[in-house]
């Protein structure tokens, strides 16, 4: 009986050793950083930063690792300082976190607009309305009504943020109602649920333009129906980890980063990618639409940032100008850093 | 366009991928099988012993630790997603390791997944064995070392289906890998999560394509560890 628990606690030590070993071998033979960009679905999903990126990554010989959730994630994950630099679109949340302290030198780089889509027949009725709110009224009726479901974000990202305020600007409160679903998940999911439907209603919901874009060939049930309305402007910052919070960021090379994004070079080229012939996102650095923040909070950028230049690196031909989703798209530069990553994952 | 195309697409898809050895699949494909195969491999170091050892011996409060491993078995992986990212978050304990959105974040997750499992099932078979076994093997006059040999023998087979379902668990699994990995595109990028992303970009047929390559792998995978259960069953 001794001898059996012996024999296995040695096990259990060993293997206690070895895990150990692992943990330290992999803190000391740590690779030098990456930068890790934490950003919303948005930029990502739709491609722009896969088409933003290899210039910056080229030029400062350095790895972007794109975290792409939620704005409320994404900026919980950069206040414990866990990213570097942080892309999102939610004035209001943003605010919270250059209060804090956490996140710092927030400035505007580019916006987009939010629209409504629903079902072609628009049973709500809000087709070509240019006041949201009204919209929302009607969708809110037609709710009660049992006509139609109203799918929300809920996830504390951006847009549900900003769809929320419609609520509030329309006087209602949708939460709870049979006719108000909310998915609790990523814009592309809850545009797929729309799109479904539910029991038999057809869905409308509020999105940002960009994933629409990126998505409606698959979404054969919907059309866009309200656009326009001034309240709908998307702006995206770009905001700074505190490095007096959080040491270990990579401040120096996140600052290049959003210099980048701000330069005329790369707000030039924010405004070159498009989807399916379509822009994307209009550059508004120096010139951001209200709805991003007050002339102050304007001028404080616009003072720490300047006119930043960034030369795109020589040799590089970006092969990518025309651009769809992203994903498994070859270019000779590319193709070589597959190879290269290929063969450190054989080794 | 969601209907029947789209997994049919979805079929072609896949057998292009697999055929031209794209590299980005490659990529993905691989970590997921070194994330879940190191999870599995140090998830057996680990399991194998200490289910032995809970199997084989009685101790006071062993009921308690029984019961715990088996609630353990059940670990929902976005809860061990949370608590492991929470650890090894820059703010949090372990945050000077600088873990997190890393391969290693990932395996250390799917560990604490698939440790309670290879533990558990190979519980249950060495104490279900143990008593007939053990009173056979002490009527012939065995010593303890060659008894604990025997019930372990005995129980080879089923301690290899506890790593079969281990490594289903922890290859088919997204919420823990998608929290503490990141997904990053060429580094954490799994077959699970990159499946979530497509299909979040409405890509259905790449999702779809990428499902089928996952089904294949874990398939091939427990076809090999079958064939060594029965072998193992012949020679015994």
């Amino acid at each position: 009986m001794r001898r059996g628990i012996t024999v296995l606690i040695a096990v259990l030590a060993a293997t206690t050793i070895l895990l150990s070993s692992i943990l330290v071998y992999q803190w000391t033979t740590k690779p030098e950083k990456d930068l890790i960009l934490a950003t919303t679905t948005s930029t990502y999903d739709s491609g722009l930063l896969d088409y933003m990126l290899p210039v910056f990554e080229e030029k400062y010989n350095v790895k972007v690792r794109v975290l792409s959730v939620g704005t409320g994630q994404a900026l919980e994950i950069a206040s414990r300082g866990d990213a570097d630099v942080v892309l999102v679109h939610s004035p209001e949340t943003e605010r919270l976190y250059v209060d804090s302290g956490d996140l710092i030198h927030r400035v505007p780089i580019m916006y987009n607009d939010f629209i409504v889509v629903g079902p072609p027949d628009d049973p709500a009725n809000i087709e070509g309305l240019s006041n949201v709110t009204e919209a929302f009224i009607r969708i809110a009726e037609a709710g009660e009504a049992g006509e139609i479901v109203f799918f929300s974000r809920g996830d504390d990202s951006g847009t549900h943020k900003k769809e929320l305020s419609i609520w509030d600007m329309a006087g209602i409160n949708p939460s709870g109602k049979s006719w108000y679903l909310e998915t609790g998940q990523g814009m592309g999911n809850t545009l797929i649920a729309t799109n479904e439907g539910f029991s038999g209603k057809s869905g409308y919901t509020l999105t940002d333009r960009g994933t629409w874009l990126s998505m409606k060939n698959s979404l054969d049930n919907l059309v866009v129906l309200v656009e326009g309305d001034p309240i709908l402007i998307n702006p995206y910052s770009g905001l700074l980890v505190n490095p007096e919070k959080h040491p270990e960021v990579n401040f120096d090379l996140a600052r290049k980063l959003i210099e980048y994004f701000i330069s005329d070079y790369g707000q030039q080229r924010i405004a070159n990618f498009t989807v399916g012939g379509e822009q994307l996102f209009i550059p508004c650095y120096g010139n951001a639409p209200d709805a991003w923040g007050t002339e102050e909070e304007e001028q404080a950028a616009y003072e720490y940032w300047g006119q930043p230049e960034f030369d795109p690196p020589s040799g590089f031909f970006v092969v990518l100008e025309e651009t769809s989703i992203p994903e498994f798209k070859r270019d000779i530069k590319d193709g070589k850093s597959k190879i290269i990553l290929f063969y450190s994952i054989l080794r | 366009m969601i209907s029947l195309n789209e997994i049919i697409e979805g079929f072609f898809k896949a057998f292009q991928l697999i055929l031209s050895l794209d590299p980005e699949v490659l990529n993905i494909t691989l970590l997921s099988l070194r994330v879940s195969g190191t999870a599995v491999i140090l998830g057996s170091i680990v399991g194998l012993p200490s289910g032995a050892l809970l199997g084989l011996y009685d101790f006071k409060g062993k009921q308690l630790v029984v019961n715990f491993v088996n609630t353990m078995m059940g670990l929902p992986p976005v809860v061990v997603g949370l608590f492991v990212f929470l650890l090894l978050s820059r703010s949090g304990p372990l945050g000077l390791l600088d873990l997190l959105y890393t391969p290693l974040a990932m395996i250390i997750a799917q560990f604490i997944l698939a440790t309670p499992i290879i533990t558990g099932i190979t519980m249950a078979a060495v104490s279900s064995i143990d008593r007939t076994v053990r009173e056979t093997a002490i009527s012939l006059g065995a010593t303890e070392g060659q008894l604990i040999w025997t019930v372990l023998k005995e129980t080879r087979m089923s301690m290899l289906s506890g790593i079969i379902v281990a490594f289903g668990r922890v290859i088919s699994e997204v919420g823990a890998i998608m929290i503490v990995g990141g997904n990053i595109r060429w580094y954490t990028r799994a077959l699970t999560t990159a499946i979530v992303l497509e299909t979040r970009r409405g890509e259905f047929a790449l999702a779809i394509a990428l499902g089928l390559i996952l089904i294949l792998l874990a398939f091939i995978i427990n076809m090999m560890l079958t064939y060594l259960q029965r072998k193992g069953e012949r020679i015994y």
